[in-house]
């Protein structure tokens, strides 16, 4: 009898195991049925035009989502630039210049910090440092000062991604087999020579996958820029305007929304949202897998 | 054989594409202490991982033939009883590292779901390290874990946790391999110990062990039984040529 | 003999010095920001630090005082329920994970844990807003936590892969060996063998959750009331951050100060008990 009860709990947990391992991948898919059959309503009555059209006029019923597109767009590369040779200075710093030692540990756990403050904290703090710096830098270039805009929620969004920039593309320069920068050392080649002519381009791939990723997570970004963008649903004139983003405009219009046209448009900005940062993640993680195996 | 406990019809074991038992037909007898001897590679450690149905956790493995404890086939047994009845002891001592030295003693219970009272308990955990010689080097501190114990003792421990659930059948994979000298003394004395009580199955690559502490003695090679006698008969008058030429060491 | 070739090698030597001088200028500069950020949240908050944020809800606009009891009690109760979620599917998973690597299948779960990591959170606050706030017809506490224990998943899910994937296999076999079942196995020798890597992975989610506002914006939503139902909306600490940090009055955003401080020294603990507890539980084999 006993023995029977052992038998069947352990085919139960075995098969529990299995159910759970799909259901994470239902889930998934779910998540895409979900978002396609809800936005359907709207995919069909704004047609493709949603994608170029510029005028965004829930009131008229009217939707073109091209101002967040593009201020999503702009808003995260521009980090990603802001950011990048930061994370890359870290990144060989902790990687290649001291990869171990009690000085880098706490270098590393000290940058791992930005990752512990919320998005919202970030806006917030964003709100009473950056904002008031760029104003002024505004109110200098004689330009309307409001502090908010694009330029602002970039610098902070870089701040951001730091962390995350810099513990992926470590990962992939600590990599280097000892052997090619020993090979190189024994030429004679300083570390710059090194890092510039063997490190980097040996790991170009990884790097690249590293700076995708990050820009995988700068698109959904939703708090911090939601509070420092500006939110405004035009196209801008220069990267000091405000403007709004993909994930802002969701979080802003969601719950206020009342026509089923504007909630679908809101939720197919959402579909995008995913199915883009899906394939950069795929992309993303299959170059990276290759670079460290 | 007379009072042979295991049986082996026809044993088949292959990785894949590589077949390496080539059809094993063997008898050990019981409370006797058998040796499996023979090269790297010959098989010797695949049948015993066979016999407890180890083989199942490797997805490329695949076991053909079949194995009689007493008469019962064992792989028309629940793998989880056959495992109960035949303990077994691995090349590297390996203590549950969470559990202490009391707790890796009477682990087969714990494992297998069986509440011990108290002092049945205590019986059952010193009767099983008695039996290994550890009882008095650890009966002050049956508290601590079991990893904080020497190699050797840990083996010792692994051999108690395998005593203490009463099995039919004791496998050996090269026990002393890891251990030094010392504690590789220890164990065979143990062994020897043992013998009369229980039936064991022991691997071994060191010779002069087998020869010790073996009843009977079998030789493999490239997946084959070569040779399967009493051991005095197969160390001093060996029928195999490669079975002589292994034991005098010119291959091996 | 030719002379040793020394053309360009101070030039070399010079570049080499300045490239060195930029990345430790620019890895002293991202430090900086940090101690900056934290400094100043340290500075706006500490002063708003008193009992009454504790203990008091919200005041009505133009009162000043109050506190934000309801959001710190909104905040356990949405995130404790969702690591109740969480935490079981999560382990169960990546026990999956670990057992099948190399199978096909595995394969295939592993990479949609890595895209559903990668989802933004707001579009997981759509979807949950989807399947559960539009049928039943309320915001809720519950649909919060369900929105934040996807996103708990992925760090407990690969947590607990890589601890037990580092297991030696003779324990697995040990206690099979035994007669245990595969279940017993898992339960009594790699779960507390794994402990600490397993443990690590769920605080990693926790803290991942903690200051998430965009997933609850339309799921949990937010409620001035001091709430004990997990089927009311409810108020969270990041929340509240959220709607008072462009508020007019001075007396809200005083208090968002001392929410950004409560919350942010709350993930820098979970973060400073993950590596406390990895190395206390460090198990040796």
């Amino acid at each position: 009898m006993k023995n029977r009860w052992r038998i069947l709990e352990n085919k139960i947990f075995v098969r529990w195991l299995s159910i759970s391992a799909i259901l994470t991948m239902v889930l998934l898919l779910m998540f895409f049925l979900t978002l396609l059959v809800s936005s359907w309503p709207a995919i069909k009555a704004n047609g493709f035009s949603f994608l170029w059209s510029k005028n965004w006029d829930p009131v008229n019923s009217h939707f073109g989502m091209l101002p967040f597109l593009i201020g999503t767009l702009i808003t995260s590369f521009l980090a990603l630039l802001i950011s990048a040779p930061f994370s890359i200075a870290a990144a060989l710093f902790l990687g290649e210049f001291y990869p171990k030692g009690v000085i880098p540990n706490i270098f590393r756990n000290v940058i791992d910090l930005l990752a512990a403050i919320p998005s919202v904290v970030y806006g917030f703090w964003g709100l009473y440092t950056i904002a008031p710096l760029i104003s002024h830098l505004q109110q200098k270039m004689h330009l309307q000062a409001s502090g908010l805009g694009i330029f602002t929620a970039s610098i902070v969004l870089s701040i951001m991604l730091i962390p995350y920039s810099v513990s992926l593309i470590r990962q992939v320069i600590s990599m280097t087999p000892t052997p090619l920068k020993e090979a190189a050392y024994a030429l004679g080649s300083t570390r710059r020579e090194v890092i510039t002519k063997v490190i980097i381009p040996s790991n170009i791939s990884g790097i690249s996958a590293g700076f995708l990723l990050s820009l995988g997570r700068a698109l959904g970004e939703t708090m911090a820029v939601t509070i420092l963008i500006g939110n405004a649903p035009e196209l801008p004139h220069s990267i000091f305007s405000p403007s709004y983003t993909m994930a802002s405009v969701i979080a802003n219009e969601f719950t206020e929304a009342v026509d089923e046209i504007h909630t679908g448009s809101l939720i197919e900005i959402g579909l995008l949202l995913f199915v883009v940062t899906t394939i950069i993640n795929l992309i993303g993680r299959l170059i990276i897998k290759r670079a460290i195996a | 054989m007379e009072g042979a406990i295991l049986r082996t019809e026809n044993l088949k074991v292959s990785f894949g594409d590589n077949l390496v038992l080539k059809g094993i037909n063997m008898e050990i007898a019981e409370k006797q202490v058998t040796a499996f001897m023979g090269p790297s590679g010959c098989g010797k450690t695949t049948i015993l991982r066979a016999i407890n149905r180890l083989h199942e956790l490797t997805p490329e493995a695949k076991v053909e033939g079949k194995i009689f404890l007493h008469s019962e086939n064992v792989y028309e047994m629940e793998a989880m009883t056959v495992r109960r009845r035949v303990g077994m002891v691995f090349q590297r001592p390996n203590p549950f590292p969470t559990m202490s030295i009391a707790d890796n003693v009477i682990s087969g219970f714990i494992l297998n779901g069986i509440k011990l009272k108290g002092p049945e308990k205590l019986q059952i955990v010193e009767d099983a390290l008695r039996k290994v010689a550890l009882w008095d080097e650890v009966k002050d501190h049956l508290k601590k874990k079991g990893t904080s114990l020497s190699g050797g003792q840990q083996q010792r421990l692994c051999l108690a946790r395998a005593v203490a659930m009463k099995p039919e059948v004791i496998l050996l994979d090269e026990p002393t391999s890891a251990l030094d000298p010392l504690s590789t003394a220890k164990i065979e004395d143990l062994l020897y110990e043992l013998k009369g009580n229980y039936t064991l199955i022991i691997v071994t690559h060191n010779m002069q062990q087998a020869a010790r502490i073996s009843d009977k003695t079998a030789f493999f090679y490239l997946g084959e039984l070569l040779e399967y006698d009493d051991t005095k008969k197969v160390f001093t008058n060996p029928k195999n040529e490669k079975t002589q030429n292994y034991i005098t060491g010119r291959f091996g | 003999m030719t002379p040793f070739d020394t053309r360009g090698l101070k030039r070399r030597r010079f570049k080499d010095k300045i490239f060195t001088s930029i990345v430790w200028g620019l890895t002293f500069s991202c430090l900086l920001v940090v101690f900056i950020i934290l400094f100043y949240i340290f500075k706006k908050g500490i002063g708003s630090i008193n009992w009454a944020l504790f203990t008091q809800g919200p005041k009505p606009v133009g009162e000043l005082g109050g506190g934000i009891s309801n959001a710190i009690v909104g905040s356990l109760m949405v995130v404790v329920v969702a690591a109740l979620f969480a935490i079981p599917m999560g382990v169960s998973v990546g026990i999956y994970l670990a057992d099948n690597r190399g199978k096909k299948w595995a394969e295939r779960v592993a990479i949609a844990v890595d895209v559903l990591q990668g989802i933004p959170s707001i579009v997981i606050g759509i979807v949950i807003y989807i399947w559960i706030v539009k049928p039943v017809g309320s915001f809720s506490s519950l649909s919060g936590s369900v929105a934040l224990a996807i996103m708990m998943l992925p760090p407990i899910i690969k947590n607990t892969e890589e601890t037990l994937v580092l297991i030696p296999n003779t324990l697995k076999e040990a206690s099979l060996g035994l007669g245990a079942s595969y279940f017993k196995t898992t339960m009594k020798i790699l779960l507390p063998t794994g402990i600490g890597g397993i443990f690590g992975g769920c605080i990693i989610g926790i803290a991942r959750i903690t200051g998430e506002v965009a997933p609850l914006l339309f799921t949990a939503f937010g409620n001035p009331a001091m709430v004990k139902s997990i089927f009311k909306p409810v108020d969270t600490v990041p929340k509240v951050i959220f709607a008072y940090a462009s508020s007019p009055y001075d007396d809200w955003r005083r208090i968002a100060w001392g929410g950004s401080l409560i919350l942010v020294v709350f993930i820098i603990l979970l973060n400073a008990i993950i590596k406390l507890f990895e190395r206390k539980w460090k198990v040796q084999f």
